[in-house]
């Protein structure tokens, strides 16, 4: 028995498949928007604490601002509730001298959470903003592992009544948003929000990338520091008095 | 040396049933297991934010490093030419095979999302050191399924050689981006060091050819095929090569963060600060799994003892479930320095050891992972010629010379000495 | 070749066979009832027509959240809570029956399909306050 295909039978045949299983592929593929607006590498949105107007109350109003901006309720377990922000108590052994201060995601410029993620969940917004994309993310928490400020939570049980502009869920990574929802209609986070009523100035949220903003007004005046500068990363979260 | 004949196993008795049957139900339990947290939430287990990573962990890790290491055996055959090993490829294939499925099952089904665990495949990050080793691993694969296909087609045994080659360098590679995992993290003291790399490498050496070991003594015992002393021997020596280079490698490490003022902290807590991780160091990775195994191998009333063979196996693989479980968790527990030379104290547990309590459905994941690492060794040396039918010494000792009757203490020193 | 091209035949029959007795049929044929979507309670018309949406629904919804996630536009055309704001309905079943959920509604051709649901896990499908209010437009400017 014969079997002979000729080349041009064979071409005619893909060509003819490949037409029928791409054809109704096509006709979703709409015209791209004009100029989709959205996250620049223009900005880069920052935070300035400075510890020396912080007092441990502010630093409080600041977690729980968080907490209730994005309906972070405890876990059943303390060590397995979410904490998107906390107040640290740092005391230095020799002087005694103690500052608190409210530690959340710094995003980094160059986060390691972003590099060691498998499947690219964890990534930098083009404005700076370190985000978990909860859709792809696998829940391996590697970036947990990989993370030098300890800034991500996982969700260890079913959440129920999430805030509608901060979905979160069991089996993925959730970390500070930097208030993307309110960022990116034009608001501060809520943590700089409150501490503003707590502690006048001592946190200061803005674009670092524009002269003329009051933030990068500020660091241009006072000395500021980053958390653990030492690993290069480059957070977008600067201290002063720390 | 006379031509090795492999030969399936027979398979029928009670026995292997009963072991079939007892692999099985402990892989259905890991598999339930696997369900129920998936269902109810990893709060069921002991992790938590501070220990994101538990006992399931230290299980597929350890299968991983042993899967890689396990194919060594073949190495030294296929790429050293060394002729004793060469009978013992098969086998070697298969235990990598199964050993690196059952480690990546358990790692899979831990995932908080283990319903997307193709999407790596797919949606990847090129710059994790995750995303390579799942390229790696599914390589391995690839490449262990070859190798077993050229060792046992023999009109491809010219190309055996070549594809050993490429196994050995792939799993250099794969073991070497195992120990970036942690090597590459800067945030955790005890992790962040080049040397994680080769050690990872030298401990896949031990723990694979321990458990090749282990398990070659018990498959010979129990379809009573004959398994000689030279072959044990050799073995056992190798074994302990490789255990001394792994206690070589966790003394650089930690003597050199001992030298070094800032990495005191994290020293000081494994080596005698961390409670269940400074037992499980020098007890469980220091003595039981390099210095008693090393005993048992080469001090002289025990050197002539298979059983003592047997037991320095099952030793090391204590003691490297130990060095896993040190450096995961106790990678862990030791605070991150957020504030060099500063003490903080948080709500989040900053400044303080975090605790870990594995919870019974991390032990039953991990033991459903060696469950079907041994269930697949079980039911492949059934259906394939996978096992040798004979590796007494008049067949597979290369320095093999029958002794006369008279000379029989000289033929007895003769290949002692080979050996 | 004429083995070959005989079982492609036939696997051909065999699928058209299947697909032609696997078409919903209607009601009153018995077995499973075809999804019945209820009204929105808001808009007036979807955002793309009914058939349309049935089609590509899921490849409209996974654009936008793309768009959401990596550039932060927000309110887009296909948002997910654009779909909540108008299909949530008050579903008698649910712990808080006064409460307004999108749930129900995609449930309905979803359980149809034997679809199975992600969103919800880490999507709220009620109708909140901060969802009716679009209270998440923040106070201060930077």
């Amino acid at each position: 028995m014969k079997t002979t295909l000729s080349r041009r039978r064979l071409l005619a045949g893909t060509a003819a498949v490949a037409g029928v299983v791409l054809a109704p592929g096509v006709t979703l593929i709409a015209a791209p928007e004009a100029e989709a607006k959205g996250a620049s590498s223009d900005i880069r949105w920052g935070l300035l604490i400075d510890a020396g107007k912080l007092t441990p109350e502010a630093c409080d109003a600041a977690v729980a601002a968080c907490n209730a901006e994005n309906g972070l309720e405890p876990a059943s377990r303390a060590d397995a509730t979410a904490q998107w922000i906390r107040r640290i108590d740092v005391t230095d052994p020799q002087t005694g001298h103690g500052v608190s201060i409210p530690v959340m995601c710094q995003h980094c410029e160059y986060p390691p959470c972003a590099d060691v993620c498998p499947t690219g969940a964890s990534f930098r917004r083009a404005d700076g903003i370190v985000l978990v994309d909860k859709h792809i993310c696998i829940g391996c928490r590697y970036c947990m592992l990989a993370c030098p400020y300890k800034a991500r939570s996982f969700g260890y049980e079913d959440i129920t009544d999430q805030k509608s502009y901060s979905p979160r869920g069991k089996g993925t990574v959730q970390a500070c948003t930097l208030c993307v929802h309110r960022v990116d209609a034009g608001g501060v986070p809520a943590c700089v929000e409150a501490c503003e009523r707590a502690a006048p100035g001592a946190m200061l949220f803005g674009d670092l990338k524009n002269p003329d903003s009051e933030i990068s007004r500020r660091v241009s005046q006072i000395a500021v520091t980053r958390i653990r500068s030492d690993l290069g990363v480059e957070p977008g979260v600067l201290y002063a008095g720390v | 040396m006379a031509k090795i004949e492999f030969l399936e196993i027979e398979g029928r008795s009670p026995d292997y049933y009963a072991l079939l049957g007892g692999l099985a139900l402990v892989v259905v339990i890991g598999l339930a297991t696997a369900a129920y947290v998936d269902h109810a939430g990893h709060i069921v287990t002991g992790m938590s934010n501070q220990i994101p990573w538990g006992l399931p962990h230290v299980f597929a890790i350890f299968l991983i490093v042993a899967a890689s290491g396990a194919l060594n055996v073949a190495s030294v055959g296929s790429v050293f030419g060394r002729i004793m090993y060469k009978p013992l490829s098969r086998l070697s294939g298969l235990l990598a095979f199964a050993l690196m499925a059952g480690g990546l099952a358990v790692l899979s089904l831990d995932l908080g999302r283990p319903d997307r665990v193709f999407l790596p495949m797919i949606h990847l990050n090129p710059k994790s050191i995750f995303v390579w080793n799942i390229n790696f691993y599914i390589g391995f694969f690839a490449i262990v399924a070859a190798y077993l296909w050229v060792s046992m087609d023999w009109r491809l045994t010219g190309l055996s050689r070549p594809v050993g080659i490429l196994a050995f360098i792939w799993r250099l590679a794969l073991t070497s981006c195992t120990g970036w995992v942690f090597g590459f993290i800067v945030a955790r003291q005890a992790w962040d060091a080049a040397v994680m790399a080769p050690m990872f490498i030298v401990f896949s050496f031990a723990y694979g050819l321990a458990v090749f070991l282990l398990i070659l003594m018990v498959a010979c015992q129990w379809t009573d095929r004959p398994l000689g002393d030279a072959v044990v021997r050799r073995l056992k020596n190798l074994l302990g090569v490789f255990v001394a280079a792994s206690l070589y490698f966790t003394l650089v490490m930690q003597l050199t963060n001992l030298y070094a003022t800032e990495h005191h902290g994290v020293t000081r807590f494994i080596l005698f600060e961390g409670g269940v991780i400074t037992v499980l160091f020098w007890l469980g990775q220091v003595l039981i799994g390099g210095v008693l195994p090393l005993i048992l191998i080469w001090y002289p009333p025990f050197a002539g003892s298979r059983s003592a063979a047997g037991l320095a196996g099952g030793l090391v693989v204590l003691g490297g479930l130990a060095q896993m479980y040190v450096t995961i968790i106790g990678g862990l527990a030791y605070p991150q320095i957020l504030f060099p030379g500063k003490q903080v104290s948080s709500g989040f547990f900053d400044g303080v050891v975090n605790g870990y309590v594995p919870s019974f459905w991390e032990l039953f994941l991990g033991l459903g992972g060696v469950a079907i690492a041994l269930l697949m060794i079980v039911v492949a040396v059934k259906f394939l010629r996978l096992l040798p039918l004979s590796l007494a010494d008049a067949v597979a000792d290369p320095h093999y010379r029958p002794a006369p009757a008279a000379e029989a203490p000289e033929a007895k020193a003769e290949t002692a000495e080979a050996a | 070749m004429t083995r070959i091209i005989g079982m492609i035949g036939a696997l051909a029959l065999g699928l058209a066979i299947l697909a032609g007795t696997g078409r919903p049929a209607p009601a009153a044929d018995g077995r499973v009832p075809l999804p019945a979507l209820a009204a929105p309670a808001e808009g007036e018309s979807c955002v793309e027509p009914a058939d349309v949406m049935r089609r590509n629904h899921m490849e409209f919804l996974k654009a936008q959240r793309d768009e959401t996630m990596h550039l932060g536009i927000r309110d887009g055309k296909y948002s997910l809570n654009g779909c909540i704001a108008c299909h949530a309905a008050a579903d008698p079943a649910a712990a808080d029956p006064a409460a307004k959920t999108i749930e129900p509604f995609c449930e309905e051709c979803h359980s149809y399909a034997a679809v199975k649901l992600d969103c919800w896990s880490c999507h709220n499908p009620t109708l909140t306050e901060e969802l009716r209010a679009h209270l998440w437009d923040g106070s201060k400017k930077p």
